[in-house]
C-alpha cells in the first residue's frame, strides 16, 4: 500500500460571516468577504494528520480545485500537517459552476495517478450543502466508501468506520482503497501555529488545470436565482385563550 | 401615550424637577431623536430588554436602564450621545453583560448603549501582530477569525466577553503569567465622550509597538468601567499561537509549600503561560463532582508553551522545583485528550464548588497581593472561613498573587449573606494591609466603591476625580460606578 491519503479541501466563506445576496439575485456576495477552509475539511485534514502521526500512513497529499486563492486554503492544510498540496487551478466561469460532479471527477483522476491509499473529505461544504463528492468520487472509481465518519480506524488492509446515522451509529468495514467522509464528531482540528504557518511556506504545491488530468468540467446545472429566505416577522400578542384560538383559525392551523 | 409613567419618572430622576408636560414632550422628543438615528428596530422600550441590559453575571440585582440603544457604527454612538447629553441621561454602555461587579447597572436609570451589533473585525496587519475590534467581536470570535494566521489574543477572562468590555474593565486571566493583561495588550482606543467627542486615545490608526508621545490615555481608559467614555473600537496586541503546549498537576503538603514552587519557577526563567492553584476544599468538590481522586491537599495545575525542545526543559525544571518543595504526584501530558483530563478539576470548579451546595449561588471574590504575602493571606484566610461557617473553596492566578474564593451561599438566606458580605469586607481589608489591591480582575463596579477609597487614599482619589470632572462633568458615564458620589 502506497501509505498516500488524498485529502480535498474547499474554500468557502467563512463560517461567522453574514452571508447576503447579490441585488440581482444571481448568487452571494463573494467579494471582499472572508473565506476560509470549510469546516468539515477541517476535520478532514485533521484525521489524515493524526493518521500519519500514529504512523499508520505515510503521506498527506491536501488538494483543492478553484483560483489563485485556493493556495491559502492549501497552506493552512500544510501547517496543520500536510505533507504537501496540489492545486488544480480553475477560474471564471468555470469556478462560477464547478460543483461535486466536476470535483469528484478531478479527484479520481488524482486519487489514480497519486496512487492513493485513502481519500478523506468533508462531509458537505457549508456554501451548497451539496454532501455529493465523496459518494461520487468512490461511485467514479468503484471504491468502497464510508461516509459521516466519526470514527476511523485503520486495520491492516481494511478501515473501520462508525457512521452517523439517523437511528444512531453504523459501523462498517470497508476494504481499501476507500472514500471516506468526515462528520463533525470525527475530532477536533488543531489551530495552526505561526512556527507551523512559517514552516509551511516551504512545502510544495503542485499547479495544474483540469485538463492536465483529462477532466471535462461540462456543467449540467444552472442556478436560476438565489433569494434569502423570508424575513422573520413579529409575533402578535393576545390578550386570552379565546383570542389564542381565534388567531390560530385564522391562520388555519386548527 | 407611547410611555409608561414608571418610564417617564425613571428617565428624569437625575434632572431637575420640570413640569409634567415639558417632561414628556422632552423625553418623547429624546426617543424620537434616537430612532432617527439608530432605526426603528434600534431602540428598545420592552421590559424584557431593558432587564438584560440591567444585569450582568455578579450578584448585584438587575436595575434596568430605561431605555436600549443599539447603534450600529461610532457615528450612531456619538450622535445618540449629544442628544444625552443634552437632556441630562446617563449613559451606560453594555458589551456582553458579562462582569462581575455590576457595572451594568442602570442605577440612575437612562439609556444603555448596548454595542453587540457594532462586530466587525478591522484591520488585522499579521506581520505587526495588532488587530483592531468593534465592541460587537468577543474574545472567542476574535481567535476563531483569526484560526487561520497562526495568531491569538491570549487574554482568557474565562467568559466569551466583548474584547472593548474586557479592555473598560482592564480584564485578566490564567495566563497573565505570561501573556499580560489588558494594560498591557491594548494598543490603542476609540472613544466616545459623554458630550459625543470622538476620540483616538494614541492617535487614529496608530499602532506602534511602543510609544511615549504624550500622556498615556489608553491605559487612562483601560479599566475605568465605562466611567469615562464608551470604547467603540480596541486595537490589540495579538501574539503566535505556541507550537507546543504541555500540561502538567502537582500535590503539595501546605499553600506555602505550593506558592514557594510558583515563585521559584518564574524566578528560574521558566516562561510559565499558566499557574493556578486549587486549596484542600475546592480539590475536594473537584472530586466529588468529576467522580476525580486527586489527593485532597493543595494542589498546582500548570501549563506551559513553546517549542518541543524547550517544554522539555521547562517541564524538567519545574519537576525539580516541585519536589524540592515537598511536591508529590506530578504528573504531565502534552496531547489535547489526557491534558484537558489533568485539567479538568480546574476547568470544572466553579460548578464544582456550586454543587457542594445545590440550589445555592455562587460568588467570586476577587483580591491580588504581592506574591510572598499570598501563603499568609490564603491561610488567614481559610480560618476566617471555618470560623464563620462560610463555604468558599479557593481558586487562585498563583503567579499572579491573585486568588478567588467561590462563595456558595443561600440566597434566600439574608442573614447567611450579611456573613459573606463581611466576610468579602474584611478579605478586600486584609489584602490591602498586605499591600495587596481588593480588586485583582473584576473592577470595582458598584460594590467596592469604598474599598477603592481605603486602597487609593483620599489624594489620589481626588485625583480620580478631577479627571472625571474633566471628561464627564455632567456625571453622566455609568454613574454610581468606581468613583463614590462626592459630598457637596
Amino acid at each position: 500500500m502506497s501509505g498516500r491519503v488524498l485529502v480535498g479541501v474547499k474554500r468557502v466563506i467563512d463560517y461567522a460571516v453574514k452571508i447576503r445576496v447579490k441585488p440581482d439575485n444571481s448568487g452571494i456576495v463573494t467579494d471582499g468577504v472572508k473565506h476560509s477552509m470549510n469546516p468539515f475539511c477541517e476535520i478532514a485534514i485533521e484525521e489524515a494528520v493524526k493518521l500519519k502521526e500514529k504512523k499508520l500512513i505515510k503521506e498527506v497529499v491536501a488538494v483543492s480545485c478553484g483560483p489563485q486563492q485556493s493556495q491559502e486554503t492549501i497552506r493552512t492544510a500544510l501547517a496543520m500537517g500536510a505533507d504537501r498540496g496540489i492545486h488544480v487551478e480553475v477560474t471564471g466561469k468555470d469556478y462560477e459552476a464547478l460543483g461535486p460532479l466536476q470535483v469528484s471527477k478531478i479527484m479520481a483522476a488524482l486519487a489514480k495517478k497519486e496512487d492513493a491509499q485513502l481519500i478523506i473529505l468533508g462531509k458537505q461544504a457549508i456554501d451548497d450543502d451539496c454532501n455529493q463528492t465523496g459518494q461520487m468520487t468512490a461511485a467514479l472509481l468503484d471504491w468502497p466508501q464510508g461516509t459521516f465518519a466519526s470514527e476511523v480506524a485503520l486495520e491492516g488492509d481494511k478501515v473501520k468506520v462508525v457512521r452517523e446515522i439517523d437511528g444512531g451509529l453504523e459501523t462498517i468495514k470497508i476494504n481499501t482503497p476507500a472514500v471516506v467522509t468526515a462528520d463533525l464528531r470525527l475530532n477536533t482540528p488543531r489551530y495552526a501555529t505561526l512556527p507551523n504557518i512559517m514552516k509551511a511556506k516551504k512545502k510544495k504545491i503542485a499547479n495544474m488545470k483540469p485538463a492536465d488530468l483529462g477532466v471535462d468540467l461540462t456543467s449540467r446545472l444552472e442556478v436560476l436565482r438565489v433569494d434569502e429566505p423570508p424575513q422573520r416577522q413579529a409575533g402578535v400578542k393576545v390578550e386570552t385563550v379565546e383570542d389564542l384560538v381565534g388567531k390560530l383559525k385564522e391562520a388555519g392551523t386548527i | 401615550m407611547l410611555l409608561g409613567l414608571t418610564h417617564r419618572r425613571c428617565l428624569l430622576k437625575c434632572r431637575s424637577v420640570k413640569s409634567q408636560t415639558t417632561r414628556s414632550a422632552v423625553v418623547d422628543s429624546a426617543l424620537s431623536a434616537f430612532r432617527s438615528i439608530c432605526g426603528e428596530d434600534g431602540v428598545s422600550l420592552a421590559a424584557a430588554v431593558r432587564e438584560q441590559h440591567g444585569k450582568d453575571e455578579s450578584v448585584h440585582r438587575c436595575r434596568p436602564p430605561d431605555v436600549v440603544v443599539f447603534p450600529r457604527c461610532v457615528e450612531e454612538v456619538s450622535a445618540v450621545a449629544k442628544v444625552c447629553h443634552k437632556h441630562d441621561f446617563p449613559i451606560i454602555p453594555f458589551g456582553t453583560g458579562t462582569g462581575l461587579e455590576g457595572g451594568v447597572g442602570a442605577v440612575k436609570g437612562g439609556v444603555c448603549f448596548s454595542l453587540r451589533n457594532m462586530d466587525q473585525v478591522l484591520d488585522l496587519h499579521q506581520e505587526d501582530f495588532d488587530v483592531t475590534v468593534e465592541p460587537g467581536v468577543t474574545r472567542k470570535a476574535l481567535n476563531a477569525y483569526l484560526r487561520d494566521t497562526g495568531l491569538w489574543f491570549p487574554v482568557d477572562p474565562g467568559a466569551d466577553a466583548s474584547l472593548c468590555g474586557m479592555a473598560a474593565t482592564s480584564a485578566s486571566g490564567t495566563n497573565a503569567v505570561r501573556y499580560g493583561t489588558m494594560r498591557e495588550n491594548v494598543l490603542n482606543l476609540e472613544v466616545v465622550l459623554a458630550d459625543g467627542t470622538i476620540v483616538h486615545t494614541a492617535g487614529k490608526g496608530r499602532r506602534p509597538r511602543k510609544t511615549s508621545a504624550g500622556y498615556n490615555l489608553t491605559n487612562l481608559f483601560v479599566g475605568s468601567e465605562g466611567t469615562l467614555g464608551i470604547i467603540t473600537k480596541t486595537t490589540l496586541r495579538l501574539y503566535g499561537i505556541p507550537e507546543s503546549m504541555v500540561s502538567a498537576i502537582c500535590s503539595f503538603p501546605s499553600v506555602q509549600a505550593a506558592v514557594d514552587s510558583t515563585v521559584q519557577i518564574l524566578q528560574s526563567g521558566v516562561p510559565i503561560a499558566r499557574i493556578e492553584f486549587l486549596d484542600d476544599v475546592m480539590i475536594d468538590a473537584c472530586n466529588r463532582f468529576s467522580s476525580l481522586s486527586y489527593p485532597v491537599t493543595p494542589t498546582l495545575f500548570l501549563e506551559f508553551h513553546g517549542s518541543e525542545r524547550s517544554l522539555e526543559e521547562q517541564v524538567n525544571t519545574a519537576e525539580d522545583i516541585t519536589q524540592s518543595n515537598g511536591g508529590s504526584d506530578f504528573q504531565w501530558a502534552r496531547d489535547p485528550e489526557t491534558r484537558n483530563k489533568l485539567w479538568k478539576a480546574r476547568h470544572d470548579a466553579w460548578y464544582a464548588a456550586q454543587a457542594l451546595r445545590p440550589g445555592c449561588k455562587a460568588y467570586s471574590t476577587d483580591v491580588c497581593v504581592p506574591l510572598s504575602q499570598l501563603p499568609q493571606i490564603i491561610v488567614e484566610t481559610k480560618e476566617d472561613l471555618i470560623e464563620n461557617r462560610l463555604t468558599g473553596p479557593i481558586a487562585g492566578h498563583v503567579g499572579d498573587g491573585n486568588f478567588h474564593c467561590l462563595m456558595v451561599v443561600d440566597p434566600d438566606d439574608p442573614e447567611e449573606l450579611h456573613r459573606v458580605h463581611l466576610f468579602t469586607e474584611r478579605l478586600a481589608r486584609r489584602a490591602l494591609a498586605m499591600d495587596g489591591t481588593c480588586t485583582g480582575e473584576h473592577g470595582v463596579g458598584l460594590g467596592k466603591r469604598a474599598l477603592l477609597c481605603e486602597e487609593l487614599g483620599h489624594t489620589s482619589i481626588q485625583v480620580m476625580q478631577g479627571l472625571k470632572d474633566a471628561l464627564d462633568p455632567k456625571n453622566l458615564m455609568n454613574p454610581e460606578k468606581v468613583l463614590q458620589l462626592r459630598r457637596v
